[in-house]
């Protein structure tokens, strides 16, 4: 990236109490402010709070926008009723991933429908031109980037909804999982949804860029008593990891296809076409062999993003994804390995810098959080 | 071991405390508590065995945290006489006492220039406070 780093609304707020700050995407986004595993385990246990203002948010109006949206994106879109929210993929021609996305459907406060995409910070430029390349007069679709005039918060942990109550304008408690709804958050219009990056419960909150410090001061407060923290990118990546959802520029790229990354139930090939389609259902015809798997560690060495992976003295694949799991607390790793060497169970030897370290095929994800009202 | 003002101290991050023992020069090295500081989250370390040779800037051992592994460097040339192998087991020694129990390895010195390009106590704080921002 050149130029001068991106910030936040809550940039100010992040250094003040020390955040270490690195650029991300070309933001400046705090990794940590104590601990990573500090504040892993606070947001496992009780609300952590993540500024995720620097991720892409586009806006699209119009009586086209969900037949557009349905040609750009691996779900269906023209189905999505108001106040729902899909996970999907975009992907190029060839089927490769340019990202995944949220596809949200909403009703704001006049009434009328839009349709609203959050994408990944590091794709932004390239969807927003992706979409600008596609989007013919024809589609009668207004398209916007609001990215930088808005700010976007991520309350995650069992206690989050709690916390919430007292500010959000609705009860988010009970808006399904992948619901969203036109609400307010301390008596700001807010775009609030029951989604997330964590493996917990919890919602995320668009505001305008001019409240967002206020808004994000006032979820701290209220959720003091329950533990609230604030945390970095490095607790959102052991916390993603443990719940395996793919990240962008790991588990997923243009050359990655996705069926291949284990994306199935983000690709709907049912009677319909989308940028990629042809090449997906091709793909799904004969299958290319590696597949994305789950690894525990026998030993405490961690295993890194390009370790190469062995059966024995064969090599079959490479690490994605590795970290050392604060709730597991052994090192995990996502990794694409040749389908035969894909079974649970299987032995398998990561090589971590020189040296062959063993390791197991597990399930994923690696953490399910426990049932609401269960007794763990 | 010694006070934190009278150790010398490698421009990455390594402390020494060289004594004299038995008619050989010995160092103990460690890490210093603002490297410890920097890298939180320890969960492995890896040091080398007791019979080992070490160079100056030559890796002898690795520590790795949630987030990424270091290499450790060491700051002289020698044979490596002791090692403190309860260490790795107990990685918050380092954070507890990082000039005494936290210590890594005893050298027994081969060549002593590489002691003259390691920094005082005065020099490595400025050294600190410079990266800390």
């Amino acid at each position: 990236m050149s130029g001068p780093l991106n910030q936040t609304p809550l940039h100010d707020w992040h250094v003040a109490h020390r955040g270490r700050m690195v650029d991300f995407a070309g933001w400046s986004m705090p990794v940590q402010y104590t601990s990573i595993v500090e504040e892993h385990q606070a947001t496992r246990r009780g609300v952590g709070l993540f500024d995720i203002s620097h991720m892409g948010r586009l806006r699209f109006r119009g009586p086209g926008a969900a037949a557009f949206l349905d040609r750009m994106v691996t779900r269906r879109v023209t189905d999505l009723r108001p106040g729902k929210i899909r996970y999907g993929l975009m992907t190029n021609e060839k089927g490769g991933i340019l990202d995944d996305v949220l596809v949200y459907h909403l009703t704001d406060v006049q009434g009328r429908s839009f349709h609203q995409m959050v994408v990944n910070a590091g794709n932004r430029e390239k969807i927003v031109a992706w979409i600008r390349s596609h989007v013919t007069a024809a589609d009668d679709v207004e398209f916007e980037d609001e990215s930088l005039d808005t700010a976007m918060i991520a309350v995650q942990g069992p206690a989050a909804l709690a916390t919430m109550a007292a500010l959000a304008g609705a009860d988010l408690s009970r808006l399904g999982y992948y619901s969203g709804l036109v609400t307010t958050v301390c008596g700001h219009p807010c775009v609030a949804s029951r989604t997330g990056y964590t493996g917990e419960d919890g919602c995320e909150l668009i505001v305008a860029r001019a409240v967002g410090l206020q808004v994000w001061e006032a979820i701290l407060s209220q959720g003091e008593s329950r533990g609230a923290q604030a945390v970095g990118l490095g607790a959102r990546d052991t916390l993603r990891l443990e719940a395996a959802m793919p990240l962008y520029g790991h588990e997923l790229s243009e050359t990655i296809e996705p069926l291949q990354a284990g994306l199935a139930f983000a690709v709907n090939l049912e009677g319909r076409e989308f940028i990629g389609s042809a090449a997906i259902r091709a793909a799904k015809a004969s299958p290319s062999g590696q597949v994305r798997i789950g690894l525990k560690m026998a030993g405490k060495r961690v295993p890194r993003q390009h370790c190469r992976v062995f059966a024995g003295e064969q090599a079959v694949g490479e690490v994605t994804s590795g970290t050392f799991s604060p709730t597991l607390d052994v090192p995990i790793a996502m990794a694409y390995v040749d389908a035969a060497a894909s079974g649970l169970g299987t032995e398998l030897l990561v090589d971590i810098r020189g040296r062959k370290e063993p390791a197991c095929v597990v399930q994923l994800p690696f953490y399910v959080r426990p049932a609401p009202g269960g007794n763990s | 071991m010694g006070k934190p003002e009278e150790l010398l101290y490698s421009e990455t991050h390594e402390w020494v405390c060289v004594e004299q023992v038995d008619g050989a020069k010995v160092a103990t090295v460690g890490i210093t508590a603002f490297a410890i500081e920097q890298l939180t989250d320890l969960v492995y370390m890896e040091l080398p065995e007791v019979g080992s040779q070490v160079t100056t800037g030559g890796e002898f051992g690795e520590v790795e945290s949630v987030k990424a592994v270091s290499p450790l460097y060491s700051p002289v040339d020698g044979e490596v006489v002791a090692v403190n192998s309860e260490l790795p087991d107990r990685l918050e020694t380092l954070g507890q006492d990082p000039y005494g129990a936290g210590w890594l390895v005893r050298v027994r010195l081969s060549d002593e220039q590489s002691l003259a390009k390691l920094m005082n106590f005065a020099a490595y704080q400025k050294q600190c406070a410079d990266e800390a921002h």
